[in-house]
């Protein structure tokens, strides 16, 4: 009984996993085809794997992708597409700075406290979104992409206009004012891997419990599922909405905390880039699972530190990225082929299993 | 009667698998040309599966097809409208915002010079073919502004246009009114007469007979009988369409008590959109503990906005609900469940059930707040297997375990899952839609043994259903919905399909309601 649930969990892992392949298999193709020797790209890109600063560096650039991935999939547990991480990211990233900047606390306290408002601040961007989508049943993946504009040029207006500090020393780069000392977030290896790197894994601690543990993941998942099964057995839709709007933007306003309160320690343009986007395709390759988030932050953390090694040995960088891209192709449409085999498999298995006493049965 | 040599239709030995059930099984369909040949047959007697084999949508497992004599095999429908079937369906696929010459000539254009649509010879033919069906209406007007009857014949047209012989329609006159019903077999009868061959699913009897030349009978997949009007009897073409051993579900031995337990008064529902006339209109009924109160109608008559009503999953215009003697038309639907009412949905699928979870998560549902599930804000996984364990068990759900997916169950097992949750509860009231829709022989009995069992204990039930020998079976009184609003209430036992069947159709009405 227990035998079934591991199996399905391995045809999952085994149809990421021959995904992951099948990218390499046709990055090494375009490796050729360019001139470059893919057995000794990859020899370098994976020789690096050895290197403790790698993997170091790996940790610390999954890090926002396993926190944004999170929040993307508990949108998707509950078939809600939150498309705008990066906008909900990236109002709280200012917010964060400026309120964090504002305020004198005691060292673990303040950093709890800008936690605390990156949250709030992220739940209620993306609530807008879910605002609109249960109001007005304004779908959310317009309304999110719309409020990630929205949240791009207000953002950069407030900190133009409002917010930004000339430096003495580095007048060419314009920040907020610098957080206390009190408000940083220590690192675990010096200058290599910053302490949100824990945070991140607690978060996908605590989405795994909820969503797989609680009786209100449980409603979640089965709005996700089946909202007209859910609604006729009395979870409101609506609320449903709401709340996992709420959760996934509370979430996204933790993704850039480790740029803001581990690295630069104020707001500048461009912090945290992309990172909220990212988090859409490793929630995507990690099949929406907090262990599959899990290594699929790490794996392309990895790509992105290794690729510098590649530049040594005359290979253009940007393999990376088109390998992560053919990735996240690869994983859809391998995915829905092992999905639909799986389920036929279970459906022969089932039926096999009950041979014993064959009876017809009439399908409308 | 032409050709009376050759047949336009040959289905023979036609047996056609879904993973776990067999939809239909050594089907002969024998159908001459230049007639209206009726297939009736139960909800889930395999009729659409039937069709939509001979329309090519998927190809049977064995057994073969013959058209017009020649041997085919149908790829897809492209196939089938080549050699001259067409099909009208029951949900029509008209664009609302396109006119009706539009809609007809959609995908199959005439192109005239430069890749032009050639529109005035489109309308030339189709002037001729509606002549023929005598019909007339402008084919510039919108299909949006048409009623049903009409948009029914604009998708008659349309098949026509694109040359077919041989018109398969799929319960056609589910959606129509009595009159609407009268002027559609007038033009199907101008469509015999010219040679055309009709090929009309239905479960309505009396349409069947006053209007088919032949009727086949199916039954659980398989076709038992072909006959025609002047051989056979409303009475007996229902026993050949249910069997003749239906289970007689009358005789019951324990009282029914005095506590009201459902009750609801002057119910109304808005409609669909905006303007439209209520979808429920004043309903007033009460179901009594150990009562079983049957709602009999044509479906879409307002029966499911009665359980919704009910269930508090839609707005009321007005009126009150009760259960068990509180007034609960303000409070929220989990708080309703609580409070003692369960819903065996119209669609397993639809509303019913989670297909990808496990079955222990799927008898949860809905019941997570239940002290023996869950502990504080957790699931309390071991129960909820062993309470899982315990339903499959009592109800014969046949699965090899608790941890397999439901969509790897048979539909009667699913149904009977679905049962067993609802039941599990010990409600007061239960609300049950088509609960044996679509389900076995075996597994109907048992789900009929365990609605009787539960009400011999005090369960009231608000039984809807289209199977009018379960109702008339099962129910201690039976109130007949048709447009909206309760318009007759009958005894059981002096009930007949028959009589049922004039009420539904809201040919007589007892009770009219003031207007």
């Amino acid at each position: 009984m227990k035998n079934q649930r591991l199996q399905r969990a391995m045809v999952t892992a085994a149809s990421s996993v021959l995904a992951v392949i099948v990218a390499l298999a046709i990055s090494a193709i375009i490796l050729l085809i360019t001139g470059k020797d893919p057995v000794k790209a990859y020899s370098t890109l994976f020789g690096a794997a050895g290197e403790s600063r790698v993997l170091q560096g790996m940790a610390n650039r999954a890090t926002p992708l396993m926190i944004s991935a999170a929040a993307v999939a508990i949108g998707f547990k509950m078939n809600l597409f939150n498309i705008g991480v990066e906008g909900q990211m990236r109002v709280a990233l200012l917010t964060t700075a400026v309120v964090g900047a504002a305020v004198d606390l005691p060292p673990v306290l303040h950093v709890l406290f800008c936690l605390v408002v990156a949250m709030t601040a992220g739940a209620l961007w993306a609530g807008i979104a879910g605002w609109l989508k249960v109001k007005r049943n304004v779908n959310e993946v317009i309304s999110t992409i719309m409020l990630n504009f929205i949240a791009l040029s207000l953002v950069a207006w407030a900190f133009d206009d409002f917010f930004r500090v000339e430096s003495a020393t580095e007048s060419l780069l314009v920040k907020t004012k610098e957080l206390p000392k009190s408000a940083w977030f220590p690192d675990l290896v010096d200058r290599r891997l910053n302490g949100m790197f824990i945070i991140a894994i607690l978060v996908l601690v605590l989405f795994w419990v909820v969503v797989w543990k609680t009786k209100f993941g449980f409603r979640l998942r089965a709005s996700g599922g089946n909202s007209g099964a859910a609604r006729a057995t009395g979870v409101n839709p609506k609320k449903m909405i709401l709340i996992s709007m709420l959760l996934s933007g509370a979430i996204a306003g933790l993704v850039g905390m480790r740029a803001l309160l581990g690295d630069v320690h104020a707001y500048q343009n461009n912090l945290a880039e992309q990172q909220g986007f990212n988090g859409i395709a490793v929630a995507l390759l990690g099949r929406n699972h907090p262990l599959g988030i899990f290594f699929s932050a790490l794996l392309f953390g990895f790509l992105g530190e290794a690729s510098g090694k590649l530049q040594l040995e005359d290979i253009p960088k940007e393999i990376t990225t088109i390998m992560s891209g053919i990735i996240v192709l690869a994983v859809v449409i391998i995915n829905e082929a092992v999905k639909r085999w799986d389920d036929r498999r279970i459906q022969r298995k089932a039926a096999a299993e009950l041979e014993s006493e064959p009876k017809s049965e009439v399908e409308s | 009667m032409s050709e009376a040599g050759t047949l336009a239709v040959e289905l023979s030995g036609i047996t056609k698998r879904f993973p776990g059930v067999v939809a239909n099984y050594n089907v002969s369909l024998r159908v001459r040309p230049g007639t209206i040949h009726a297939v009736v047959g139960e909800n889930g007697a395999g009729k659409s599966t039937l069709m939509k084999t001979l329309y090519g949508m998927h190809q049977p497992d064995e057994g073969s097809i013959a058209v017009g004599g020649r041997t085919v095999a149908f790829k897809s429908p492209t196939d089938a409208i080549a050699a001259g079937i067409g099909m009208v369906h029951q949900h029509f696929k008209l664009a609302d915002n396109l006119s009706i010459l539009e809609n007809i000539i959609l995908g199959n254009e005439p192109v005239g010079r430069r890749g032009r649509i050639d529109a005035s010879s489109a309308k030339a033919r189709l002037a001729e073919l509606a002549a023929s069906l005598g019909v007339s209406f402008d084919v510039d007007d919108l299909v949006g502004t048409l009623g049903v009857g009409e948009r029914q014949r604009v998708e008659i047209l349309k098949v026509l246009y694109r040359g077919a012989q041989i018109l398969i329609l799929d319960e056609p006159t589910a959606v129509l009114v009595p009159q609407e019903v009268e002027e559609l077999f007038a033009t199907l009868k101008r469509l015999v007469a010219e040679g055309r061959t009709v090929i009309f699913i239905s479960h309505k009897l009396d349409e069947v007979l006053r209007y088919c030349d032949e009727i086949t009978v199916m039954r659980q997949g398989t076709t038992v009988a072909t006959t025609t009007p002047s051989r056979v009897d409303r009475r007996g073409l229902a026993e050949l369409m249910v069997g003749s051993d239906l289970p007689d579900p009358s005789g019951r031995e324990t009282p029914i008590g005095s506590d009201v337990v459902l009750s609801v008064h002057d119910l109304s529902v808005a409609g669909a959109s905006a303007g439209a006339k209520l979808a429920l209109e004043e309903i007033s009924l009460s179901v009594h503990s150990g009562e079983v109160v049957g709602v009999a109608g044509v479906e879409g008559n307002g029966q499911f906005e009665l359980c919704e009503a009910i269930l508090g999953l839609m707005p009321l215009v007005s009126g009150r609900v009760e259960i068990a003697g509180h007034d609960l038309t303000d409070v929220e639907t989990r708080e309703r469940i609580t409070s003692g009412l369960s819903y065996i949905p119209f669609d397993r699928h639809r509303e019913g059930l989670l297909l990808d979870a496990p079955l222990w998560e799927n008898t949860m549902l809905g019941r997570e707040d239940e002290p023996g599930l869950t502990s504080g804000p957790f699931i309390g996984r071991r129960k909820a297997e062993a309470d899982a364990r315990e339903i499959i068990r009592r109800f014969g759900v046949r699965t090899p375990s608790e941890q397999v997916p439901a969509f790897a169950l048979s539909g009667g097992n699913q149904q009977k899952l679905v049962v067993g949750r609802e039941m599990a509860t010990n409600p007061k009231i239960l609300l049950a839609a088509h609960p044996t829709r679509g389900v076995d022989v075996g597994a109907q009995a048992a789900i009929w043994e365990e609605l009787r069992h539960a009400r011999d204990k005090g369960l009231g039930v608000l039984l809807i259903s289209a199977d009018l020998e379960e109702l008339i079976g099962l129910s201690d009184r039976i109130v007949v919905m048709f447009d909206g609003r309760i318009t007759a209430e009958l005894d059981p036992r002096r009930a007949t399909p028959e009589l049922l069947g004039t009420y539904m159709t809201g040919e007589i009405q007892d009770r009219e309601a003031a207007r």
